[in-house]
């Protein structure tokens, strides 16, 4: 299993490694997660691995259970069952909604969050954030009066950090305009090349399929799918074309449909 | 856990007008209910117990009768008046605090008035539990005594200006029975200018004669002043107090003990249950706990902010009330702080298990305000006053919740009132204790 402590050089193996196959030391791997809240099952027997540099989509309908298993992932909420073979400490977190605070700037919060991260060198990290993020002339902002997307960049910034070999990520493109979205996936694909591990959640699902290699679908606490996007894509219109259905989305909503769903 | 701690002082440096509100509000609010408590509440009861036998209730002083009883009625305008049987008795239902003072008046007061010569002594038992109530009493006993001794007084001075009449302008006195005529200054004078005017100018019983007659205008003269010196002369009646029990800190001082004690809960509620809801507002909670800080580390640091920052106001609020309005022994400073810091601490405390409750911002602020307010209200309420269920409710309040016990531990600090100092800040200790296990068992659905 890669070892955090030792991010930079476990980072320099994979740009050099092939890319990522299934045969290789999964980055994380899930095993028979499950969560219930009362009588309401969130997540049913959820099992996935992810290699390094993989960028794995997970989309479903609302309600499906996405962000309660990153969160489980993330290790906010412990689950009923199953395990997650990377603690939370090794695993980088972006909450759907900006968990920043909006009273300090930019350069305020990356570096409380830096010094609570324990980042060895703090400034360093938090420069460097700042330049990736394209955040750099706002460094002195306070966080409250950026925009929408911009806030949001500084959400990933914070889970970034700590330079996670793997980084969770709930809607991440659910606030932002077509531009601001399209950064965003630059941004997150330039990540994935560098070896992190990317596990986000969307409801779009050509979105999923676009910018992913690897697709989960869930509906209902229940891991419907996992498979690239061409493996998706001829699942749900295998089904759907002898309904003539006329687009992808309306194929897949008939493909949860014929689940079930 | 220290730059959580400086990232919050960052955001309250950030937010002056909530930082001011915060403040100046629960100062205000301290400052007022400290003067409300300067008025005095409704009828409070005492007990009175007269030991003077009924038939000895009528005295005579200089041939005028005065009824004892005549002054009872009076009293009981102001508070309810419970008659005694025995002094045992008075003393016991203050004791029991089924009355806030005792009135015993001893069995010789009519002779001793009668005579003048020794000056009577009436004692007055407090129930010193409730100071608001013990200087109502006070006063209102003083009062009654005051209007007697007026009214005796003024019996005795219409008997001395009788005796004065007389001796300037002569007249009948009755001694033993027989009527005795007395010449008088006037007349006594009048006879002297008309001896010395048949006396030859350089006879030497002339100068004699003369400094009689000089003393006696002088004496004329100054008798009639003496009535006015009379009226003001003072009381036939003193009044030799106890206090039973209880507290002896007199009302101004306990006011600021309560003033202390109201505006340290507001400030360290609000801000506590603010802070910790503030987290999760932000969002930024469920990204601390993974590992950054632990749930306890983090009510620890809210709790140390909140009740450092009210400690420190509270703290210049009392130095500043001890510079420039009220005595205050600045000796007992570090009682002060013992007091402040467990009561900063509990309610601190208090404030992030209603902030974990609560959740938000907005809703924690109001929850803190709802439950401030009757906790202090309720732990305020006069023992004696309310009876029953009533009673036993507040009782709990004040055990639950940390307003009580930082009073009584400020008061202690504050005015040296003859009570235990360890036990309210054990209370305090334990009460800290309990609010945080329930802000901890709240995080559990924070994120
Ligand atoms: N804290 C909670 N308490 C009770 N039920 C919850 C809680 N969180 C989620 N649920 C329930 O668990 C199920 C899964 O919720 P979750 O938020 O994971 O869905 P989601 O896929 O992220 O939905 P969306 O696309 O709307 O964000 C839902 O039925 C939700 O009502
Ligand atoms: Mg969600």
């Amino acid at each position: 299993m890669p070892n955090a402590g030792n991010n930079v050089a476990a980072r320099g193996d994979r740009d050099a490694a092939a890319p990522p196959g299934r045969d290789a030391v999964p980055a994380l791997a899930v095993a028979g997660l499950a969560k219930r809240y009362g009588e309401r099952v969130a997540l049913r027997d959820v099992s996935f691995e992810a290699g390094a540099g993989e960028l794995v989509a997970l989309t479903g309908p609302n309600g499906a259970g996405k962000t309660t298993l990153l969160s489980i992932l993330a290790g906010i909420q412990p689950p009923d069952a199953g395990t997650v073979s990377r603690p939370p400490g090794e695993i980088g977190w972006v909450p759907q909604q900006p968990a920043v605070y909006s009273k300090l700037s930019v350069a305020e919060n990356l570096r409380l969050f830096a010094r609570l991260e324990r980042v060895r060198d703090v400034d360093a990290a938090v420069r460097g954030m700042l330049e990736q993020t394209g955040l750099a002339d706002r460094a002195d902002d306070e966080v409250g009066r950026l925009s929408g997307g911009n806030r949001q960049r500084v959400n990933i910034a914070v889970g970034l950090l700590a330079a996670p070999p793997v980084l969770l990520l709930d809607e991440p493109s659910s606030s932002l305009d077509p531009r601001q979205r399209e950064r965003l996936w630059e941004f997150i694909a330039a990540l994935a090349a560098r070896g992190t591990t990317v596990v986000y959640s969307t409801h779009n699902v050509q979105e999923a399929e676009r910018h992913a290699d690897r697709v989960l679908v869930l509906a209902d606490g229940e891991l419907l799918f996992c498979g690239t996007p061409a493996e998706l894509e001829a699942a749900v219109d295998g089904e759907a074309a002898a309904r003539g259905a006329r687009d992808f989305e309306t194929s897949f909503v008939r493909f949860l449909h014929e689940r079930g769903h | 856990m220290r730059w959580l701690l400086l990232k919050d002082l960052q955001i309250l440096r950030r937010s002056p007008l909530l930082v001011a509100l915060l403040i100046v509000y629960p100062i205000l609010i301290a400052l007022l209910i400290g003067s409300a408590l300067s008025r005095g509440p409704g009828n409070p009861s005492i007990a009175i117990f007269n030991e003077v036998p009924a038939e000895q209730r009528t005295f005579e002083v200089g041939g005028s009768s005065v009824n004892a009883d005549e002054y009872l009625p009076q009293l009981s305008r102001s508070v309810d008046v419970v008659s005694a049987e025995s002094r045992e008795e008075a003393i016991r239902l203050v004791e029991q605090g089924r009355v806030l003072a005792a009135v015993i008046l001893p069995p010789d007061i009519a002779e001793q008035l009668a005579s003048g010569r020794r000056q009577p002594t009436i004692e007055v038992a407090y129930n010193g539990e409730d100071p608001v109530k013990q200087r109502y009493v006070e006063s209102v006993v003083k009062a009654r005594m005051a209007d007697a001794n007026a009214a005796l007084t003024e019996k005795y001075e219409q008997v001395t200006l009788r005796y004065i009449d007389m001796l300037r302008d002569g007249g009948e006195l009755t001694i033993l029975g027989r009527e005795v005529p007395i010449l008088g200054l006037r007349d006594s004078r009048r006879i002297l200018d008309s001896v010395i005017a048949t006396l030859p100018r350089d006879a030497p019983e002339r100068t004699a004669l003369d400094q009689v007659n000089r003393f006696a205008t002088l004496a004329i003269q100054n008798l009639g002043v003496s009535t006015d010196v009379l009226r003001s002369v003072g009381e036939p009646i003193a009044v030799r107090q106890t206090v039973i029990g209880g507290r002896r800190t007199p009302l101004d001082d306990y006011a600021i003990a309560v003033a202390a004690a109201v505006s340290l809960l507001f400030l360290t509620v609000l801000l506590a249950a603010g802070l910790l809801a503030l987290e999760r507002e932000e969002h930024a909670f469920s990204r601390l706990v993974r590992g950054l800080v632990s749930k306890l580390g983090l009510l620890a640091e809210k709790v140390g902010l909140a009740a450092l920052c009210s400690l420190l106001v509270t703290l210049a609020l009392l130095v500043g009330l001890g510079l420039f309005f009220v005595e205050l022994d600045f000796a007992r400073m570090p009682l002060w702080l013992a007091a402040l810091a467990l009561g900063s601490t509990a309610f601190a405390a208090l404030g992030v298990a209603l902030g974990g409750l609560a959740r938000e911002v907005r809703a924690a602020s109001l929850l803190a305000f709802l439950l401030s307010l009757p906790i202090a209200f309720l732990a305020l309420v006069p023992a004696g006053s309310v009876s029953g269920w009533a009673a036993d409710a507040i009782a709990v309040v004040c055990a639950l919740f940390p307003f009580k016990a930082t009073l009584q531990a400020l008061d202690v600090a504050l005015n040296d009132a003859p009570e235990s100092f360890a036990a309210p800040l054990l209370h305090l200790a334990a009460l800290t204790g309990l609010y945080v296990a329930i802000a901890r068992l709240a995080l559990r659905r924070f994120a």
